[in-house]
């Protein structure tokens, strides 16, 4: 680019006009100084358990190559084509394979293919939420959700969970306070299987228990599952879709932890009205999802048997979480607590309420290890002493070296808040201490002795900016 | 130009760089630049640059040690040279040295994490607390855009706010905290002599003090620039700053933060950056801005105040 052709330089006024340009909604969209942190946690030299990726390193190259000229020979123009908003054909038989094993009966015509699951989440916004609205989620709760519900400038509440997922009774609690004041939540977004960040699966009782209270209220839940088939132990249960019929379940997965993240496939089905408005939402985002992606996965289905990959993945993530959760046991401090995931990718420490895990991280960079600080799965400012931390994208010695970097320096911590106060090493035990409620039970089955905090809403709408 | 690097600061710095860059190019001038790493000197020795623009901050950039390496590599740099850069980076330093002058900077405590791993420091704590007063601003020594700045509001917030604090550094200061207006004043080289700019005050939107999100986040700071002051205090103000910079022998640009307590309008030095922001939101440009000087035409004077 010539130095004629740049743009002038920013002024001062020139910042404040900019200022005054950007929509309500950007306002809580928030450039955060945890977001350059973890800018830096991608280093090549810092081992992260940070991230969210699967492990894409055991596709076979010659498969791809293979897959990819089956679509040049069969499909090329098609390929590279436009196709119809609500996906194509051959992609949607796949869907249906894949929902089938995870025992959903479902037809092509009621699915629609998205760009992601991610997408699903903010069709779904899009479709439902006005400013102000409220939305319910966990807590924590996928951290990537959080800045869809803000550019919506939705109003979230976050509903504690335990080692079964979501306190059922605490969001009766808290759905009866929104009616007292007149309000009705447009949707519960839950991640039932292998939670993201939590680790925790929602037991079947409480699947029952929301799927009843949906009917009741007649409230939409947006049951997000791209992990349930990574399952490494235990029994399958049944989807909030499977059973409540698609009434009131809109239901949302995707091909990114099964086959592939690059391929930006996902997919959804929801009731017909809101399907409708989706598919209307889609059209005006991208309209329509890439052909080239959708034909690679008909080709991979077509090619052999995919449950295959899956079942070589299981095995890879189930030896590296077990790795994690041995490391967790020789590293962390007894005052450390952490779930016991039976699938996915996470796992969920907690800390004493004194170590902050922003900040720690800040220290854990320096020895060349990252997770992700708790409080990004948070919109309320709860959090500060978990993290997530990921076992599917670096391999067994990193993972076993990276718990011992950072349980040497939660130790290190843990002593020098005992020294500081007073306290013996280990004295501050981490339950119970504040009254702050964990977020889920550790695998040798204490019951977490803190009372539950009250939820708060929090609104992350324009109006609350103004308000300060 | 050097930017990037490993601090924790670095995403600032990218934005610092990319704008130092633009202005360079469009003064005419050829320019590389570097994302500071391992291969820094393997860099710098291939490309014999005349000058070497750091746009670097926190750790390793603002601190001296990449001037130190620029000094062994003999090649000339822009802004203050090792030892301004030691003094003013490490807060404890800057600040022992402003109170042997007699220049006002809150009253202190620092210590080492040893102090109270080996000396048993935790038991002075009440002592220090009854002297500094609550609020207590809890710091860690060596790190910029507010990082790591914990609120006390008790004393039963300090061990916390201490453990975090720790987590940025292996020192840490305990700062009696001051309500009142926070004020940056800039300054530059002009023909070999220090320049004040005109004062920039930063008033959050939100949060009550300039934390890490509103000093980067465009619209949720309100600038004022030149600051609402009557003139003999932005005099005093633009003195006390001067005198600091003197102090630790800054050279090139600078900018010093200060407090105006707002029981009493005495001032207060918290810090002096050597290496003061130049993003969009940064008080440097805008300071420039208001004395009709533009970005290029400030990154051209920086340039020029260079000793080659």
């Amino acid at each position: 680019m010539s130095s004629g052709a740049r743009r002038t330089r920013s002024t001062a006024r020139d910042i404040e006009r900019y200022a005054s340009l950007f929509a309500q909604r950007t306002k809580v969209m928030k450039s955060s100084a945890m977001r350059d942190l973890m800018a830096l946690t991608e280093r090549p030299d810092v081992i992260s358990l940070a991230g969210g990726l699967p492990d894409t390193s055991t596709f076979p190259p010659d498969s791809y190559a293979s897959l990819m000229g089956t679509v040049a020979a069969q499909s090329c123009a098609r390929a590279l084509q436009y196709g119809p908003t609500e996906g194509l054909a051959l992609v949607k038989r796949c869907i249906v394979e894949v929902m089938a094993a995870e025992g959903i009966e479902i037809d092509a015509d009621e699915l629609l293919v998205t760009t992601g699951g991610q997408q699903v989440i903010d069709l779904v916004c899009k479709t439902l939420v006005d400013p102000g609205d409220v939305v319910v989620t966990e807590a924590p709760t996928y951290p990537g959700a959080v800045p869809t519900f803000s550019t919506y400038q939705a109003d979230v509440v976050q509903v504690t969970m335990d080692r079964d997922g979501m306190r059922v009774d605490e969001l009766e609690a808290i759905l009866d306070g929104l009616a007292r004041s007149g309000r009705v939540p447009k949707f519960i977004y839950t991640v039932p299987n292998f939670h993201n960040p939590a680790g925790v699966t929602m037991s079947l009782e409480r699947r029952c228990e929301v799927v009843r209270i949906a009917g009741e209220r007649e409230l939409l839940v947006l049951e997000d599952n791209p992990y349930g088939l990574l399952r490494y132990e235990g029994t399958p249960l049944p989807t909030l879709r499977s059973l409540d019929g698609g009434e009131f379940v809109i239901y949302a997965s995707t091909f990114s932890k099964i086959l592939s993240p690059g391929v930006r496939l996902g997919w959804t089905a929801a009731p017909a009205p809101v399907m409708q408005k989706m598919n209307i939402g889609k059209q005006a985002s991208d309209l329509c999802s890439s052909s080239i992606s959708q034909y690679f996965v008909g080709a991979y289905f077509e090619s052999g048997p995919w449950e295959q990959y899956v079942r070589s993945l299981i095995e890879i993530y189930r030896r590296r979480r077990d790795v994690m959760l041995d490391a967790l046991a020789e590293q962390f401090p007894r005052e450390a607590e952490w779930t016991h995931p039976q699938g996915g990718l996470f796992v969920w420490a907690t800390l004493p309420d004194y170590i902050d895990t922003t900040d720690l991280l800040a220290r854990a960079l320096e020895e060349h290890v990252a997770f992700v600080p708790g409080r990004a799965a948070f919109v309320d400012g709860r959090g500060g002493s978990s993290m997530r931390l990921n076992f599917s994208g670096v391999g067994e010695e990193d993972i076993r070296e990276g718990i011992r970097r950072i349980g040497e320096i939660v130790r290190e911590q843990v002593a020098l808040y005992g020294t500081l106060t007073g306290a013996p090493a280990g004295g501050a035990q981490a339950a119970g201490a504040s009254g702050r409620q964990q977020p889920a039970e550790t695998d040798n089955g204490d019951v977490p002795a803190a009372a539950a905090e009250l939820a708060r809403i929090v609104p992350l709408s324009a109006k609350r900016t103004q308000a300060g | 130009m050097l930017k990037g690097g490993h601090s924790l600061e670095r995403q600032v710095s990218l934005k610092s760089g990319a704008r130092v860059q633009d202005a360079l190019e469009r003064l005419g001038h050829d320019v590389i630049a570097i994302d500071v790493g391992s291969d820094l000197v393997a860099q710098l020795t291939t490309s014999r640059p005349e000058i070497a623009f750091v746009a670097l901050h926190g750790r390793d950039g603002e601190d001296g040690t990449v001037q130190e390496l620029l000094d062994v590599l003999g090649i000339p740099y822009t802004g203050s040279g090792v030892s301004a850069c030691m003094r003013a980076a490490d807060k404890v330093l800057a600040k022992h040295a402003m109170r042997d002058r007699g220049i006002p900077t809150p009253d202190f405590y620092a210590f080492n994490e040893t102090a109270f791993k080996e000396l048993g420091a935790a038991q002075a704590l009440p002592a220090i607390e009854a002297r500094l007063e609550f609020p207590i601003v809890v710091k860690p020594a060596r790190q910029g855009s507010a990082l790591g700045i914990k609120f006390a509001a008790s004393a039963a917030d300090v061990p916390g706010a201490l453990v975090a604090a720790f987590s940025y550094d292996r020192k840490v200061l305990l700062e009696r905290h001051v309500t009142g207006r926070e004020l940056a004043v800039s300054i530059i080289d002009e023909h070999g002599r220090p320049r004040t700019l005109p004062i920039v005050e930063a008033v959050p939107e939100q949060e009550d003090f300039y934390d890490f999100e509103a000093r980067y986040e465009i619209g949720r700071t309100r600038f004022v620039c030149p600051a609402d002051l009557v003139p003999p205090l932005a005099a005093r103000a633009n003195g006390i700053a001067a005198d600091v910079y003197a102090l630790f022998g800054c050279s090139g640009f600078a900018r010093v933060d200060l407090m105006l307590e707002s029981a009493g309008n005495e001032l207060y030095v918290l810090e002096l950056n050597p290496i003061p922001g130049l993003t969009e939101t940064s008080l440097l440009p805008q300071a420039a801005d208001a004395a009709g000087i533009s970005f290029d035409q400030l990154i051209g004077a920086i340039l020029a105040a260079v000793v080659t």
